[in-house]
């Protein structure tokens, strides 16, 4: 199995998130960065599979230079082969990353075959366009869904699992297939000490890579109004259970 | 023109999401000058439509084919886009739920246009260029952005408006639309499905008891799960404690987890990060317990308790067997 995550740097931020003054970008001065959570999932669905099956992991971001952190991170967990498209910074559009990651599949596919599977996350972490693995798919011609909880991958065809509100929906892709895989699909794993070691050697291959602005333009960014209210204490130890079942029996949840 | 909106249904149970998309697609096709159309794909859909009208809708698409039986990605956007084209569409709205956005990002890779996703807000008063508000972080960030395109496609966020029926229904004429359609369009259509759970949901509970890293263990929630019992309601969790492996991820509340609305949200041992806020955030209370005054969880909580959540979760939970045991 030859599989392709597709992954985002974002940064991970606390209790708020700060716009910078201009209102462009999240203000990440004192913040530490990751990987969108659902991404963190499909890279640990990829090495489980290619554990089970064997193959290879090759991992692609579309970011700053900076984005080779989450890169290593992915190689320090399993990944084989490490793809960076530098943007200098540049905020893009989904229809732009799509452009630059379908071009990047293409040039990757045409030096060492086709990928069976290509795994995006649900959606990125920070911009949410719910689009960019949808895109990709189109332009290779290939079946896509979203919302994935589960994968089986069987001699010629893909079982995949969405988890709606009761259970979940089953469907049967050809290969080769993409998918946009949701977190809870498994529990990615911590690097060990061996992985982080083989991570530093990884090679990278940084893949400049450019196309059009799709019709999409971000104007600002701003945090949404906050209701500031008062908490009220009720106490500072197990004495405040007596408050607390008052207050459980007063909005009428306790029968 | 027309601003056609796609409505979503399980096997012909209109999704109450769907009532949502209608509610904003009224008063964007008022800004537009424009008429309010619908469309219904696949099995089942056809009764449908006098709940469409009474949405607003004057007219109703429905829309079927051989292979739309269930629902599938491919088959329902390249409907969409067929119908969109055939009634010169200006936009195509729906609302942001997993096949609502799926089904738009689909059409917009279709016509390589533009596609907005999770608006909270739309200005269609200039039908070259549209401006709008969306969510970034599942919520804790908007995004004012501009788009021109000769046809505009947006979700709106779930539960980012109201729903309410027209005040005048919609005519409602129903118009049938046979799409061209071929296997290829059939690969992703739903194969099987699988129910796993009945009753209370923690999307759906009334009560919400939580735990965070604080709580410290698998073990540690079990004081957690007799309080959610005493109260009918369920456990959920912070994804520091998925990702410790203590809960299963379908407990997890936040931006990659469940958003929940409970009557109130007992949120013990969580800090409050903004990616866990979003997802209790509509809860009508929050009682927070915590050994840190400072937490953000304890900031923007209704009710706080300052302590150990392992002395004060038990001491709660015999107080209300002591009541009930005395009634
Ligand atoms: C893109 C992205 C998406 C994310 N999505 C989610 C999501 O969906 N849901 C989510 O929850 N998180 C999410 N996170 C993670 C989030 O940022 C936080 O890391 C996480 O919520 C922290 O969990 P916590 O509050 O349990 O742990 P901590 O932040 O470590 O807080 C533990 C709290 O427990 C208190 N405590 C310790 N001991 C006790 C005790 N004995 N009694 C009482 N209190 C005690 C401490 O004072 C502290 O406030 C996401 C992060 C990113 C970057
Ligand atoms: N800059 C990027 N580099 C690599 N993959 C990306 C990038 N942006 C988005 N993706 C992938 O596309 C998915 C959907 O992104 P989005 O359309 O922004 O919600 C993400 O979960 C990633 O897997």
């Amino acid at each position: 199995m030859r599989i392709l995550v597709c992954v985002k740097r974002v940064p991970a931020p606390g209790a708020k998130i700060n716009v910078t003054t201009d209102g462009q970008a999240v203000e990440t001065a004192h913040l530490g960065f990751t990987t969108s959570p659902h991404e963190e999932c499909a890279v640990e669905e990829a090495v489980q599979i290619t554990e089970r099956m064997g193959g290879e992991v090759t991992v692609l971001t579309v970011g700053p230079a900076e984005a080779e952190e989450q890169l290593r991170y992915a190689a320090s967990v399993g990944c084989h082969n490490l793809v960076l498209v530098p943007t200098d910074g540049l905020a893009l559009d989904p229809q732009r990353t799509a452009a630059i990651i379908t071009e990047t599949v293409g040039g990757l596919e045409a030096d060492g075959g086709g990928f069976d599977l290509i795994l995006f996350g649900n959606e990125s972490a920070d911009s949410g366009g719910f689009q960019v693995g949808v895109r990709v798919a189109h332009a290779l011609g290939r079946p896509i869904v979203n919302g994935i909880k589960g994968i089986d991958v069987e001699d010629d065809h893909i079982v995949a699992r969405r988890a709606v509100d009761a259970g979940f929906e089953v469907y049967e892709l050809p290969r080769p297939a993409v998918l946009g895989v949701k977190e809870g699909i498994n529990l990615p794993r911590y690097p060990t000490m061996k992985g982080r070691l083989a991570s530093k050697k990884a090679e990278m291959v940084s893949q400049p890579i450019d196309a059009e602005n799709g019709g999409q333009v971000m104007v600002r960014l701003h945090r949404p109004a906050e209701t500031v209210k008062e908490t009220v204490m009720l106490g500072d130890s197990e004495e405040a259970a007596p408050a607390i079942v008052d207050l459980l029996e007063e909005i009428g949840v306790l029968q | 023109m027309t601003l056609l909106v796609i409505l979503e249904h399980d096997r012909g149970d209109l999704a109450e999401a769907s009532r949502e998309a209608m509610t904003a697609g009224r008063s964007l096709a008022e800004q537009m000058g424009d008429d309010l159309h619908a469309v219904l794909i696949g099995e089942g859909a056809d009764h449908l439509t006098d709940e469409a009208a009474e949405l607003g809708a004057q007219t109703v698409h429905v829309v079927t084919h051989d292979i739309l039986t269930d629902y599938g990605p491919d088959a329902w956007a390249e409907s969409v886009r067929q119908l969109a084209d055939e009634i010169d569409a200006a936009a195509v709205l729906a609302v942001g739920t997993d096949r609502g956005n799926e089904v738009m990002a689909q059409l917009a890779a279709r016509t390589d246009l533009p596609f907005v996703a999770n608006c909270v807000s739309v200005d269609a008063s200039d039908d070259e260029g549209w401006s709008m508000t969306r969510l970034q972080w599942g919520g804790s960030l908007l995004e004012d952005s501009t788009i021109e395109a000769e046809r505009k496609l947006v979700s709106i966020g779930h539960h980012a408006v109201v729903a309410s029926d027209a005040l005048a229904p919609g005519a409602g004429t129903v118009e049938e639309f046979e799409p061209e359609l071929d296997g290829s369009h059939a690969v992703t259509i739903i194969k099987d499905r699988a129910v796993l759970s009945q009753g209370v949901t923690l999307s759906t509970a009334p009560v919400v008891v939580s735990g965070g890293r604080g709580v410290g263990s698998a073990d540690g929630f079990g004081i957690l799960e007799e309080l959610a019992d005493l109260l009918s309601g369920r456990v959920g969790c912070s994804r520091a404690v998925t990702n410790n492996g203590w809960r299963p991820h379908a407990d997890q509340v936040g931006q990659t987890g469940t958003r929940i609305a409970p009557e109130i949200y007992i949120a013990t041992g969580i800090s409050g990060a903004i990616q866990h806020w979003v997802g209790a955030m509509a809860s009508k209370r929050i009682l927070a317990i915590n050994t840190d005054p400072e937490a953000n969880m304890v900031a923007k909580a209704d009710y706080a308790v300052i302590g150990d959540l392992h002395k004060i979760v038990p001491a709660v939970t015999a107080e209300i067997k002591r009541r009930k045991g005395s009634t």
